[in-house]
């Protein structure tokens, strides 16, 4: 292999994903690019996202638009400014001699969802990566574990990390006791029991943030660490409306404008990501259970929650990101909280920015867990 | 991954889940029992191809073979609606319908109506349709176009298990007469399904895949022929957008204008006899409403309008395959190019 050429592949974004489109190039052949810089949209069946640059250098060969590429299959190579022209074509060559596209089968093989009963209700989870350390994911109010799609796989390298579906939500059970806060934190930490993991690392996005802070409150000794992405609880603002619209539409064209709030640049929002939502809310009971949540947590377009004022009781490594477009919990709230808590606010990102920065947040996650003890 | 099940394992969920659910369900037709009850092997059967065996077990009471009278038993059905009760009833093949037009026709489309909105009519009459089974003329047609023409009822074509189901359940739901066909060649196809209740709205197109070139609207069977013409003029270039209307009443009128105007070119495959069927409603629809952003005229891929032949080489003239529908798309693409 060629010194200081890389190469930039396909991501493998969720289990179905065989092959990317690319979208369109955010940097031109030839151009310099940073590390972490975004520099070319890709877009899939379910949702597109962008590539960021593996390491700095002059982006070289990059696949055609419009041009569908296979998972792990070459998108383009960022070579130092050094590299001649033959090296960088014989780099190529060389890959694609060796490159076989990934034969996946229909029921394909790695990670897939499981369930198992903790007190009495159904949880369904993923379960990615193997290590002494585990994490927990916990997504938001009408989301599931594919809310960590670009973040999953990332963070579990050398950990055990696990994104589970909250009551009412995704694969788990629908049938709620009365939406409470308590009853999500103890479902968690009845899965945790389940799964015998006595201590993790937390993190949640938005709702899912206020049961990781509640969970870290009241069961002190089971966080690791915290991580709060866009959390309820720290603040009485919410945007009532998407709440209220999210459980009312039951249709694409009543639905596309509540998600499109979810993100900064609303075209982030694909017809199938419509579609997937809609499908777990013709579930029987779910729109029932998004109800009796919302009258429990967030009754007429306020949280009913807060739980600003007991950060300061925390005394494990505290990380809250927020996207400063966010349209659903203003970011307003990541304002003067307590010194130990590490406050990160990710420009021209919306509420989703786990989905809209995937390497930015992935980045601040894995700081967060290193800054904790082992 | 979720749960792969079959079209007909699809149906047979659906109807075994809204009886669990709601006990004014009923099933009642013809062999539906599978011969339960007689001296014979116990729920043999199940329907002709099988879609509610092992329903008589679970349900004993609310599973009801009856005699070869469509007539009468359709009739019948239909009068337990208006008294309470949500039947859901086979009549085996949708070719057999003639024989109880006016059970359909006048009383159940028309009672809401007439009895100015007090009287609801909930029920589901199940049939198969479509060409392909060699079954010949009397037990291979798509009439689903003469029931969209009635005011008061609703019509269901599914292409997909998922559909299937949470359409069925839909149906089962709904207040009004609906019409389901399910097309007797989708029965063995197999995709993912929940394993817990579900519904899926009428009157909402799907779109299968999108695309800028060119519309095809399809529905039933031929979803999955449009697909596959998708799939080969993909590797050529040209992107087309293929959306199942799922409902033809109520109808998503929106959609397909939608995408009409988007791409300029329109392909409507339809698998029922093209005199007054889908195809020629949705081309006049968009001829109505979306003229301006026509770049060619629109085209019909339909089967000739003929009797389904017996001779399995004329039945496969007969019905549209991929070919002619990549064909339909081509042509459109190459006018005035």
């Amino acid at each position: 292999m060629s010194v200081g050429i890389h190469k930039l592949t396909m991501p493998k974004w969720g289990l179905a994903m065989t092959e990317g489109k690319v979208v369109a190039w955010l940097v031109e052949d030839g151009a310099e690019v940073e590390a972490g810089a975004e520099v070319v949209e890709i877009e899939t069946e379910k949702i597109s996202s962008a590539l960021e640059a593996p390491q700095s250098g002059t982006l070289r060969r990059a696949a055609g638009i419009g041009e569908s590429v296979p998972v792990a299959g070459l998108v383009c190579v960022i070579a130092e400014a050094s590299a001649p022209a033959s090296e960088v074509d014989a780099f190529v060559a060389a890959f694609q001699e060796s490159f076989v596209p990934e034969e996946v089968p229909e029921e394909a093989a790695g990670p897939a969802p499981e369930t198992l009963d903790a007190n009495g209700k159904t949880v369904r989870y993923l379960r990615q990566g193997d290590g002494r350390e585990a994490a927990m994911l916990i997504h938001g109010f009408g989301g599931d574990l594919n809310n960590w799609l670009f973040n999953h796989a990332a963070l579990s390298a050398g950990r055990s990390v696990y994104a589970i579906d909250l009551p009412g939500h995704g694969g788990s059970s629908k049938q709620l006791e009365n939406g409470s806060l308590a009853e999500f934190t103890a479902t968690v930490v009845a899965f945790l029991d389940a799964v015998s993991l006595p201590k993790v690392h937390l993190v949640g996005h938005s709702m899912g943030g206020m049961v990781a802070l509640d969970l870290a409150l009241t069961h002190p000794g089971r966080a690791s660490s915290l991580v709060l992405l866009a959390p309820a609880g720290l603040g009485p603002e919410i945007d009532g409306g998407y709440i209220e619209g999210f459980i009312a539409a039951s249709r694409r064209k009543d639905m596309r404008p509540h998600l499109e709030k979810l993100f900064a640049d609303p075209s982030a929002v694909s017809r199938q990501l419509i579609d997937d939502i809609l499908k777990y809310k013709r579930i029987d009971g779910v729109p029932s259970a998004l109800r009796t949540i919302a009258a429990a947590l967030f009754p007429e377009g306020r949280q009913a929650v807060v739980l600003r004022d007991r950060l300061g009781e925390l005394s494990l490594p505290t990380t809250v990101l927020w996207g400063d477009q966010d349209r659903i919990l203003p970011a307003s709230h990541a304002q003067d909280l307590p010194a130990t808590v590490k406050t990160q606010v990710l420009q021209g990102r919306g509420h989703m920015a786990q989905m809209e920065a995937p390497a930015e947040v992935n980045q601040s996650i894995l700081s967060c867990w290193d800054r904790s003890p082992a | 991954m979720a749960r792969i099940i079959t079209f007909q394992q699809a149906v047979g969920e659906a109807l075994g889940q809204e009886m669990e659910r709601d006990e004014s369900v009923i099933v009642m037709g013809e062999d539906v029992a599978g011969g339960c009850g007689t001296d014979g092997e116990m729920d043999a059967w199940g329907g002709v191809l099988g879609v509610t065996k092992g329903l008589w077990d679970r349900f004993p009471d609310r599973v009801l073979d009856t005699p070869i009278s469509e007539s009468a038993f359709v009739g019948a059905a239909i009068g337990a609606a208006t008294a309470g009760l949500r039947p859901v009833t086979e009549l085996m093949f949708v070719d057999f319908m003639g024989v109880c037009f006016d059970q359909i026709f006048n009383q159940a489309a028309k009672f809401r109506y007439m009895f100015g909105g007090r009287a609801t009519t909930p029920v589901v009459i199940r049939s198969m349709i479509g060409a392909g089974l060699r079954a010949a003329a009397q037990h291979s047609q798509c009439l689903y176009p003469l029931f969209t023409h009635i005011p008061g009822l609703k019509c269901v074509v599914p292409s997909t298990p998922y559909d299937a189901k949470g359409m069925l359940i839909e149906a089962i739901r709904d207040d009004d007469p609906v019409m389901f066909f399910e097309h007797k060649l989708l029965y063995s196809l197999e995709g993912e399904v929940p394993e817990e209740s579900y519904t899926v709205p009428f009157g909402e197109a799907n779109y299968i895949r999108e695309g800028d070139d060119a519309t095809i609207v399809t529905l039933g069977r031929m979803v999955h022929k449009s697909s596959e013409a998708a799939d080969e003029l993909a590797k050529d270039g040209i992107s087309c957008e293929v959306i199942d209307l799922r409902t033809t009443s109520p109808l998503d009128e929106e959609t397909v204008l939608e995408s009409v105007e988007k791409t300029g070119r329109l392909v409507v495959v339809d698998e029922a006899s093209p005199r007054c069927n889908m195809a020629t409603d949705i081309s006049a629809i968009v001829a109505q409403n979306a003229f301006d952003s026509l770049k060619a005229p629109v085209k019909m891929v339909c089967p000739p309008h003929t009797p389904v032949p017996f001779s399995s080489v004329l039945e496969d003239m007969y019905i549209p395959d991929a070919g002619k529908v990549a064909g339909a798309v081509r042509a459109v693409m190459a006018y005035r190019a």
